[in-house]
């Protein structure tokens, strides 16, 4: 049943940076199927820009892996989503292409950095979409869009194509309304994958399942501590207490490495971005540099004038940390603290099967709101462990506090996504029926 | 004043294909940017994958040259921006290189012995190469061919005493390389050095950019006495970098900024740590020139001054056996000396000679159906017909048609008559005890009959011919 997908959405929310009036479509598992692909994600023939002004016009030759497995299983590919530039932001405000606005409050971000890929599902424009989590750019703005993400173990779904912001953090994954669709999109899109070095050939074959009787569920103290909005904190209690009615139990954890978890996130995703982002030099990419000036002249004036504010912030923070002189103090003792936390996941999983908590500490803020960069990275505090750890991790919703979405977190063993798709997929059902 | 040399070398390896990609390394006669995919042209999201062949010829080095592997090898960036570098940074390797402490054995100056070290041995992938459009133009073109070629870079301690020393290190070193396979020696640019020099209590200087292993003689000869002449004339030798320009033979200081870059090295993410240890085990080493060496004098009984010189590139010796059935001392005689004079006379791979006509022409010389003289001349013929691209007709075909068999019976008596007839005063000479006067006689013979006879039988004969009264 190949064909031709129509697709001309009334886009209110500035969800998409480009959309494809005719995306055509194969068989297979998703056949026909609108999916909607975060920009940073290379498609061949359609532009890529990691909404940034850098990369406006840049039509990659080649397609990411996991947009020829979308479609090798029939979908249609009708459009990429905005996100903050180079997915460095919690809000999708940072984006060249203007912010994207919450579907369920036009007042109120839809979070970051996928935050086009949350607000396109949520206004029912796509039934799924892909988007990206480097410390929470899945499951942020699903939380703040009331839908559901899963950030896959790291290794479990390919980079290729991936415009990289921190290679040893970001997955790609799925984002749609229900955890059986985010299951289905997760199904195609995890794939082995030889041109991706860190991944592990183990391959996603799993229809959900509700039975969750005798799941122990960790209960970390530090996701129910300070900075957490104790409304949010009573909300998420209350949907654990949801899962317990359904057999599971829960058991008190500790991850007492999360002290240093935002310090050595930033440290490690700024590193690693102002490498990655070097190549952004006016050679290649945007508009050309002017060659009456010396070369390195020209790409200092170029990149200051074509990436954003807080994308030049991270470059600077990232060339510091790396910096002979810093780089042991910084760097080296971001590593410590990451071998730390994996640590401390590993002996809370000796406990429990899954690890559950809120995403977000809070609901999504207003527009312009979060103005401090710091107040900004604080709010990543839940969602950067997982991502450390490199474990999998899921948002589904459970609830409202002044009437905006609220998100459940599970987290669970490396390469146990299955479980928290399941222990994800109880719950649902749970307050569905 | 003591001359201190350390180098470091950058070998290209000869995989088929590039060190993080499947493009072809092979780019030699094709046009720019053909060789290329999104891995070596550095595009956003492209990832490396690592060539196991290119790891693999990395410990084969490490364990030629008797290198320590450790457990695990690690790949890193080195961020720089160049316009020739396609992602800004260069994938190498830092503080967990493939192997360290190593030892390579050359001859010093003097003719002994001696060991240089070897720090270590990393992988790291070429750049680009700038080509810079004739005419001043205000821009340059990047070719991305040679982007992410494999090279192997190869650090010595500062054990060479002189130009000459790390001239001969080098040739020890690609001799070694060409042994185990992993380097194309012909291959133009595919060995490039940089050469720290010092003389004794003075600093350091870095001459960059030098692209032949001949030149690294000459740029150091110019730097020693360039360094000389400053401490003569009282001045200091500054700490800097310096550029080899080949043309001129000369070296230029290069702006000290390049000293001051900070290349903040951290782990590819993209790449997972390399298990070493167990493959550097599974490897088996062909025989080495050492021991090919000591092989050739004891199984064919020739001199240590023909051993080496034909093991020095394992094509020649591979050649030399190919043709040491006839008779091995004839052989390398005339390998070793004869054919591989002509050769560099006509700047000629031996891979061009077909070693069956080589067989023939040493089977004619042993049962002295021609003389060495005619060998020569029928080898010349041979060796002009190659590099023609014409066929290379059997050494018996040329003998015959050119007359070149050794003068023999009644056509040499005649010779010999004609001559002592025709030289009546250098006979006189002779009679009267002039040595010179043979050697005049014997030249006039082998003039006559082009070298078809032996000049040593022949001055013998001549002389037997005058002594007995022939005339
Ligand atoms: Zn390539």
């Amino acid at each position: 049943m190949a064909g031709i997908l129509e697709f001309s959405p009334e886009d209110r929310d500035n969800a998409f940076i480009t959309t494809c009036s005719t995306a055509p479509f194969t068989d297979g598992a998703l056949a026909g199927t609108a999916v909607a692909v975060k920009d940073n994600i290379s498609t061949a023939g359609i532009q890529t820009t990691c909404g940034s002004k850098i990369l406006e016009g840049y039509v990659p030759p080649y397609d990411a892996y996991v947009v020829e497995l979308l479609r090798q299983a029939g979908a249609a590919i009708v459009g990429k989503t905005n996100m903050d530039e180079f997915g460095m932001g919690t809000t999708t405000e940072t984006s060249a292409f203007g912010p994207t606005k919450n579907p369920v409050d036009p007042e109120r971000v839809p979070g970051g950095s996928s935050g086009g890929s949350a607000a396109a599902v949520a206004a029912g424009l796509v039934p799924m979409a892909l988007g990206t989590d480097t410390g929470g750019s899945i499951r942020c703005p699903a939380a703040f869009c009331g839908i559901v993400g899963l950030k896959p173990t790291y290794g479990r779904v390919s980079r290729y194509g991936l415009i990289a912001y921190a290679n040893s953090l970001e997955q790609i994954g799925p984002m749609a309304r229900t955890v059986e669709d985010v299951s289905r999109l997760m199904s195609v899109i995890a794939r082995y994958d030889p041109r991706d070095s860190t991944m592990l050939d183990r391959p996603y074959d799993h229809r959900p399942s509700a039975d969750i009787k005798g799941l122990r569920i960790g209960i970390p103290e530090e996701y129910f501590g300070e900075g957490v909005d104790p409304r949010v904190g009573e909300t998420v209690r209350d949907a654990i207490g949801a899962l317990e009615g359904l057999g599971a139990e829960t058991v008190p954890v500790s991850i007492p490495g999360m002290r240093h978890a935002l310090a050595a996130y930033y440290v490690i995703c700024t590193s690693e971005a102002s490498s990655n982002l070097a190549r952004f030099d006016g050679v290649r990419y945007g508009p050309a540099v002017d060659i009456r000036k010396s070369w390195h002249e020209a790409y200092q004036d170029l990149r200051q004038e074509m990436f954003g504010t807080e994308v030049r912030r991270r470059i600077m923070l990232g060339t510091f940390a790396l910096s002979a002189g810093y780089a042991g103090r910084y760097y080296a003792k971001a590593q410590v603290a990451r071998r730390n936390i994996r640590e401390d996941f590993k002996r809370a999983f000796c406990d429990a099967d899954v690890i559950a908590g809120p995403t977000m500490p809070t609901v999504a803020f207003r527009l312009g709101e979060k103005t401090d960069p710091l107040s900004m990275y604080l709010s990543d505090i839940l969602t950067v462990p997982a991502n450390l750890a490199g474990i999998p991790s899921i948002s589904v919703p459970c609830g409202k506090v002044d009437g905006l979405p609220v998100g459940l977190q599970i987290m669970g063993r490396q390469f146990e996504d299955e479980r928290v798709v399941d222990a994800a997929f109880a719950y649902e059902q749970e307050v569905r029926a | 004043m003591k001359t201190i040399v350390g180098l470091e070398i950058h070998v290209q390896l000869s995989t088929a294909t590039k060190l993080f990609c499947g493009c072809s390394t092979d780019y030699r006669d094709d046009e720019p940017n053909t060789h290329c995919c999104p891995v070596c042209l550095g595009l956003p999201g492209a990832l490396p994958r690592i060539n196991r062949k290119a790891v693999d010829y990395g410990l084969k080095v490490a364990k030629a040259l008797d290198m320590k592997v450790p457990e695990e090898s690690e790949f890193a960036r080195k961020n720089y921006f160049y316009p020739d570098l396609p992602k800004a940074y260069q994938i190498t390797q830092y503080d967990k290189p493939l192997a360290v402490e190593g030892t390579v054995e050359i001859e010093d100056d003097e003719g002994h012995e001696k060991i240089v070290r070897i720090t270590r041995v990393h992988l790291e992938e070429d750049p680009g190469r700038l080509v810079h459009v004739a005419g001043g133009s205000k821009y340059s073109l990047v070719d991305y061919n040679r982007s992410g070629i494999p090279l192997l870079e190869i650090v010595t301690e500062p054990d060479m005493r002189s130009p000459q020393e790390a001239r001969r290190f080098l040739n020890k070193l690609r001799t070694i390389l060409e042994y185990l396979g992993v380097f194309d020696g012909d291959r133009e640019g595919g060995l490039r050095v940089d050469a720290n020099i010092s003389l004794e209590g003075s600093e350091r200087v870095e001459v960059k950019n030098i692209s032949s292993y001949k030149g690294v003689e000459k740029a150091l000869t110019f730097e020693v006495t360039r360094q000389k002449n400053l401490l003569r004339r009282g001045q200091k030798v500054t700490r800097e970098t310096r550029h080899f320009m080949e043309g001129r033979g000369i070296t230029t200081s290069a702006r000290s900024k390049e000293e001051e870059h900070d290349y903040r090295y951290f782990p590819e993410p993209d790449l997972r740590p390399l298990r070493v240890a167990d493959r550097v085990a599974a490897i088996d080493l062909p025989e080495l020139p050492v021991a090919r060496k000591n092989r050739f004098m004891a199984q064919y009984g020739i001199s240590l001054n023909h051993a080496r010189t034909l093991t020095g590139d394992p094509k020649l010796a591979d050649f030399y056996e190919r043709v040491a059935s006839v008779d091995p001392v004839l052989a390398a005689t005339w390998v070793a000396d004869t054919l591989l004079g002509e050769l560099n006379y006509r700047d000629m791979n031996i891979a061009a000679v077909p070693a069956e006509r080589i067989v023939e022409l040493l089977a004619l010389l042993k049962s002295k159906t021609i003389t060495d003289t005619a060998g020569v001349q029928v080898l010349r013929e041979m060796l002009d017909a190659c590099a023609a691209g014409k066929p290379c007709e059997p050494p018996a075909v040329i003998v015959e048609r050119e007359g070149l068999a050794r003068a023999t019976g009644d056509e040499f008596t005649q010779v010999v008559q004609k001559v002592v007839a025709a030289n009546p005063q250098a006979v006189e000479d002779y009679r009267a005890g002039k040595k010179g006067a043979l050697n005049f006689l014997v030249g006039q013979v082998m003039k006559e009959t082009r070298g078809r006879a032996d000049p040593r039988e022949l001055g013998r004969i001549v002389s037997e011919y005058i002594d007995t009264g022939g005339v």
